[in-house]
């Protein structure tokens, strides 16, 4: 048994760069392939609505005529079961995250 | 005989990170007697699971812990995937057993930051965090998301890992050891967490047998009872012994889940040497029809998932045990005996997730 | 599939449970399954990663006894089915009275299927 085993650890981590980055001045940079937010190339959409059907949250609303697709943002769980299920492929998702 | 008092231990509490609450029968400064309260986060989640399809249930499931998430998707799958009869491709189960051991990392490293605060040891739950970090980014690139991998399917996996990713991976993995090799003297030898940690809540193997105890808390008191050692998904083709200890208190709990971080590097790291290649899943037709028992190992235990199909794409019944509800009966019997100033300890050690427990 | 299940009555249910611990058997836990007429009670035992089930058939309006004085731990499991599916549990040893999960202002044992009451339907 000891005691002070945590000055090394207290001595590295004064000595060095902090582990945090300033946030707002300094944002992430997205990682490739991240699931950040849906995306919708609304010329090539169809309105085919199954992305509705498959929607395991029901964030997505898709109607024929008028032709509109909505997106509820805090319903939706970025799980891009759409973007698999699409079958013209306009429904992308952006590594950013919102 | 000392005057008994009530003391309400939560919901809402400093080192809990979710709501529990405990009526603690104290005597002076000893705990008599507790009786847990919950039913602050019952969310209803296996009724949802009867209103949707079986493939969206997949995200569902990953939905009941936010911890442990991507283990609880695998084990549905696995349990639909036995009911329909579908082959997975091998790939794919190395693919699983990688983001089942990220996850069993991160939940670990989550745990010891929380426990090092509960016992006032704040820089060491920095310490967690930071290595914590490391694991997630890695989540984050190898699977899309931080926690909500979402990658597992009914017949196998919805992304892979090219083998250009594996040395990144091996660097982060490598950082990550030296990180725990760090923490290591700290954590397992230094006198003042020893002081909180050893002979606290202990329970004996009679007593965590009894009560049905799972995960680290039985292998803390010996029980070398490690579901993974029935090689569901990939494990039966990796090298690994489930940790144990014997002395069933705090301290063995935390030594065992320590352990449990390296044993998680060494298996990835086995993972990327075996991986075959391959397809990564296979397509799935049909609906799932007939009853089935589906369990794996998560951070916390063993998780059950009992599965009723009745051939129409909805389910019939799903119904989850979480780890820490097998635990809760093992918590009741470690707090009599012990001081107030060790409930939140004890608590923490046997990790609770209250959100998976109610569902 | 289900394996080793085996079949038993509300009577002989407290003394089958009872003879599960000393052979060994760790008790997992309980599944409860709204089948039309009656719930599928159902409990888990573990001995070597092997499952073992016992099952019992619950008409509606039955009272379930409680196991809970042979196995503390099936308390939390008992006192959840309670709430969920509404079964009058016997003999609790620590009992919630369907507040366990629950609030005041929940809906009764939402768990159980919806029952489709003819009379209202023809009256409306």
């Amino acid at each position: 048994m000891r005691i002070f085993t945590f000055v090394n650890n207290v001595w590295q981590n004064i000595t060095s760069r902090p582990a945090t980055r300033l946030y707002p001045f300094t944002p992430r940079t997205p990682i490739a392939g991240a699931r950040g937010h849906l995306q919708i190339d609304a010329d090539t959409c169809i309105y085919c609505g199954i992305c509705q059907k498959r929607c395991p949250s029901n964030a997505l609303a898709v109607t024929r005529e008028p032709k509109t697709w909505t997106l509820d943002p805090y319903k939706c769980i970025v799980c891009s079961y759409c973007v698999e299920a699409c079958p013209k492929k306009c429904l992308s998702m952006n590594p950013a995250h919102k | 005989m000392a005057k008994r008092s009530v003391i309400p231990f939560g919901p809402q509490h400093p080192v809990l990170p979710e709501p529990l609450q405990l009526k603690l029968v104290m005597e002076d400064e000893k705990v008599v007697e507790a009786i847990p309260a919950i039913g602050y986060v019952h969310r209803g989640l296996e009724r949802l699971a009867q209103e949707k399809d079986y493939q969206q249930v997949t995200y569902l499931a990953e939905r009941v812990c936010g911890i442990c998430s991507f283990i609880h998707s695998l084990t549905f799958c696995q349990g639909i995937e036995e009911l329909m009869n579908v082959t997975v491709p091998d790939r794919a189960k190395f693919l699983r057993v990688m983001w089942s051991e990220m996850h069993r990392m991160h939940s670990h490293l989550l745990w010891l930051g929380l426990t090092a605060d509960a016992f006032g040891f704040e820089s060491l739950f920095m310490q967690g965090m930071r290595t914590r970090e490391t694991i997630l980014q890695l989540m984050e690139s190898t699977a899309g998301a931080r926690i909500m991998l979402g990658t597992c399917t009914v017949g196998g996996v919805r992304r892979d890992i090219e083998s250009s990713a594996f040395g990144e991976i091996n660097t982060a993995l490598d950082s990550v050891a030296r990180d725990l090799d760090q923490m290591a003297p700290t954590i397992l030898n230094d006198y003042s967490v020893r002081e909180r940690l050893v002979g606290v809540g202990t329970i004996t193997a009679q007593q965590a047998f009894e009560t049905g105890a799972v995960g680290p808390v039985a292998k803390a008191c010996g029980f070398a009872r490690d579901f993974r050692t029935t090689g569901y998904a990939a494990y039966g083709q990796l090298d690994f012994k489930p940790v144990t200890e014997t002395a069933g208190d705090c301290f063995a709990r935390t030594q065992v889940r320590f352990a449990e971080l390296y044993q998680s590097v060494d298996l990835i790291r086995q993972c990327m040497a075996k991986m075959p290649a391959g397809p990564i899943a296979v397509p799935v037709k049909g609906n799932p029809d007939g009853e089935i028992i589906a369990r794996t190992e998560q951070p916390r235990g063993e998780v059950i998932y009992y599965i009723k199909g009745n051939g129409t794409k909805n389910l019939e019944r799903l119904r989850i045990r979480t780890p820490t509800f097998a635990n809760i009966p093992a918590l009741l019997k470690m707090l009599p005996g012990c001081q107030l100033t060790d409930v939140p300890v004890i608590i923490l050690t046997i990790d609770p997730c209250i959100s998976c427990t109610e569902r | 599939m289900l394996t080793n299940v085996k079949e038993i009555s509300r009577d002989t249910l407290l003394n089958e449970v009872a003879a599960m611990m000393p052979q060994g058997y760790r008790f997992v836990t309980m599944t409860c399954v709204d089948c039309g007429e009656y719930h599928d009670i159902m409990y888990h035992f573990d001995k070597d990663y092997v499952l073992s089930t016992l099952r019992l058939k619950l008409l509606k309006g039955q009272k379930l006894p409680s196991i809970s004085d042979i196995i503390f731990a099936a308390i939390i499991v008992e006192n959840e089915i309670r709430d969920l599916f509404g079964i009058p549990v016997k003999g609790l040893a620590l009992n919630y009275e369907g507040r366990f999960l629950l609030t005041e202002d929940a809906p009764i044992a939402p768990f159980n299927k919806p029952v489709v009451n003819t009379e209202t339907k023809s009256n409306n």
